[in-house]
């Protein structure tokens, strides 16, 4: 049996933004593998890239932005460089997100059910015949899809605009508008930051459900370690624009092995550590303008010498984790 | 919308035509000049018919006193009779309304239809060189003076190229039985093509003259919504399902945009009724805007003052139905 082929493969990628300020690289060398079924959490504060990694995934990166340089491939498609028209074949259908913010990514004009109705309609080929039939066919989707995210009586509130769902309902709506193709891949950005815990454990459990009758791949873009631990297989940790540490989430969070990732796991308060004092990471994040070619986390570093200040690479430490430290800790045998 | 909102609003009137009666009442008053002597002109006449001639126009009273009862008539719908028509000013306005209200209408649908249209382009092509014109053409739609544009129209169709006529809303040779009162639909009611094209080209400079200002102005709001319309959230959600370009355009971007345009178009409807005075004077216009310019020239009081009155309440209206409008359009705000 050949070894199964990653349904994305990000290599290299650059995502650059000329800004009044200055060049800024977003996304610096970002390489990233996802399996069929796989769900890979990507973590990382604020700023360090996740949203504009994936946009670019999503070919949404727009003037002042541009994709600078790597790769994207999806099923063994390139996807920088493709042509609007095919992109669009793709988005919606094959590649699917959710965004960040779920109270201004629904469009408050139209209906929630002309939303998920309008993908469907764009891109399912099983609703075809005549413009009546199609209506129907689209329709009975939507109720259905609304069913499965848990909206009540779906009958009805199709005809709702998005002010009158609250912000879990308009969550779980944008996972419905998402899923409403049944696409291979999923990249939930921040899927669960707006909601309160109990809802915040229902939209991922449905992810995760989905995921398993489905049988696709979920990118779960979290500043959540917590919730990484809970639901993904791979984890991804992203620091100042660069992934900086890659691996199994039960043997990265057992043992992380990049500094930035100790001190974000010390930083998180758990049964584990609780009688420790929690100890956020000294210092900030180095502004994307102007960097020098060291290691980004240089600043904030206990363990830093000379050699941090040359360029780091990634570096393979064995059972499936990458690391981008020279003096990676924690043993991984 | 609720029932007590909407009293409140229509009581909101009530001060707002009080002053405007106010304030037109004594300009007209303190303006000088002598209607009864307009009326007169070089005419023999006694004193005492003078005197009868002016107890009968009612300006043997004091002003105060002539307003209080110009307001207690007014209440009850009686505005009087026209100075020199002698005939009540209702149906001198009766007769000249709809001349207006067809130039209106030619000219807001002229600049609804290709405003947002150069609107929505000006802002899909932003910092190109169309969107660079239409932007220095909008400042000039919004800063000509009517009343200069319309003369450089007339110069330039009527005088030079003689292929549009110089004033007036019908040439003579064309009639049509009055059903609604607007020749473009009753032309077409009664089939004559040719008195519907006479009356079109009548109409297309003085509705190009009102309607340039209007079409201007919605064409900003309109690029300047589109814009920030395009950057939002939703619209990159909708590019995300893969949704065409034009659909986003149109269902996603424009009906959001539509917002703001519809609801300044209600309210430069109303700064169109004060354009109609000046382009039906410049244009020989039989509309109630020129009337009411005549009427200030030979101080017709009670034609002027139930005019204005009007004005007021529509004014007033337009405003009320922008508001409505933007309700209506928007789904998140609750009347
Ligand atoms: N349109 C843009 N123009 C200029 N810079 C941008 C633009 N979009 C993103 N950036 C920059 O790219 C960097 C990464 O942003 P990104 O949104 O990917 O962060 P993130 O990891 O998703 O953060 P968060 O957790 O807050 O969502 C930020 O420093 C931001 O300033
Ligand atoms: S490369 Fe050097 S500075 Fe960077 S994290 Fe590793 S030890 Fe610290
Ligand atoms: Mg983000």
């Amino acid at each position: 049996m050949t070894e199964a082929q990653p349904i994305l493969s990000i290599s290299n990628l650059q995502t650059r933004f000329a800004t009044r300020y200055g060049l800024v690289t977003a996304v610096d060398g970002v390489s990233l593998d996802v399996m069929p079924g796989e769900c890979v959490g990507v973590v990382g504060e604020s700023g360090s890239g996740k949203s504009v990694t994936f946009a670019s995934v999503m070919g949404l990166i727009k003037p002042p932005g541009w994709i600078d340089g790597g790769s994207i491939k999806f099923e063994g498609q390139e996807l920088v460089g493709m042509s609007e028209r095919s992109y669009r074949s793709l988005r919606g259908k094959y590649i699917a997100m959710t965004m960040q913010d779920a109270l201004t990514a629904l469009n408050p004009a139209l209906t929630v059910g002309f939303q998920i109705m309008e993908v469907l309609l764009a891109h399912d080929s099983q609703i075809s015949g005549s413009a009546r039939n199609r209506i129907r066919k689209a329709r009975a989707r939507v109720i259905e899809m609304m069913m499965l995210v848990r909206i009540p009586s779906p009958e009805t509130r199709l005809n709702d605009y998005p002010h009158q769902f609250s912000g879990g309902m308009r969550q779980r709506m944008m996972i419905a508008i998402a899923l409403a193709c049944r696409p291979k891949l999923l990249i939930a950005d921040e899927p669960t930051t707006a909601l309160d815990v109990t809802i915040q454990a229902q939209v991922l459990e449905l992810i995760t459900d989905i995921r398993q009758t489905l049988g696709m791949s979920v990118i779960l873009i979290t500043h959540d370690l917590g919730v990484v631990a809970e639901y993904c297989d791979r984890v991804a940790v992203m620091y100042a624009g660069q992934v900086i540490e890659s691996g199994p989430t039960k043997s990265v969070i057992g043992q992380p092995s990049h500094p930035y990732t100790q001190g974000l796991l010390r930083s998180i308060p758990n049964l584990a550590n609780l009688d420790k004092r929690i100890r956020p990471i000294e210092g900030q994040v180095p502004e994307l303008i102007d960097l020098t070619p060291g290691c980004r986390f240089i600043g904030r570093c206990d363990v830093r010498e000379e050699a941090c200040t040359q360029r780091v690479e990634m570096r393979n430490i064995g059972q499936g984790r990458t690391v981008r430290c020279i003096q990676p800790k924690g043993n991984v045998q | 919308m609720n029932f007590g909102k909407l009293i409140e609003r229509l009581a909101q009137l009530i001060p707002v035509l009080l002053g405007v009666m106010v304030i037109v009442f004594f300009m007209m008053a303190l303006t000088p000049g002598d209607p009864v002597d307009i009326m007169i002109g070089e005419q023999p006449i006694s004193a005492e018919q003078e005197a009868n001639l002016r107890h009968d126009m009612g300006l043997d009273l004091p002003p105060v006193e002539r307003f209080i009862k110009f307001l207690g008539n007014a209440v009850t719908g009686n505005f009087g009779l026209s100075f020199f028509h002698r005939r009540p000013v209702i149906d001198v306005i009766a007769e000249r309304l709809p001349a207006t209200i067809e130039l209106s209408l030619v000219s807001i649908i002229l600049a609804i239809l290709t405003s947002i249209p150069l609107g929505v382009l000006a802002a899909v092509k932003k910092n190109t060189i169309f969107d660079r014109v239409s932007t220095v053409g909008s400042l000039f739609g919004v800063s000509l003076p009517g009343f200069w544009f319309g003369i450089l129209l007339l110069m330039l169709f009527a005088v030079h190229l003689r292929i549009l006529p110089v004033s007036g809303r019908i040439g003579y040779a064309y009639e049509v039985d009055a059903v609604t009162h607007l020749l473009l639909i009753d032309s077409l009611i009664a089939g004559r093509l040719d008195t519907f094209a006479n009356a079109l080209s009548h109409l297309f400079l003085p509705a190009l003259t009102l309607g340039l200002p209007m079409a201007a102005i919605l064409m900003r709001v309109t690029r300047t919504s589109m814009l920030e319309v395009m950057s939002q959230d939703y619209i990159i959600f909708a590019e995300a399902k893969g949704i065409s370009r034009t659909r986003i355009l149109i269902r996603h971007a424009l009906k959001n945009a539509l917002i703001p345009t519809v609801t300044v178009a209600a309210l430069e409807t109303g700064s169109l009724l004060g354009g109609n005075m000046i382009v039906e004077t410049v244009f020989g216009w039989p509309g109630l805007g020129r009337l009411v310019v005549e009427s200030i020239f030979v101080h017709n009081y009670p034609l002027v003052q139930a005019a204005v009155l009007f004005y007021a309440v529509t004014y007033v209206f337009l405003n009320f139905f922008a508001d409505i409008l933007y309700t209506v359009l928007n789904p998140r705000v609750k009347l």
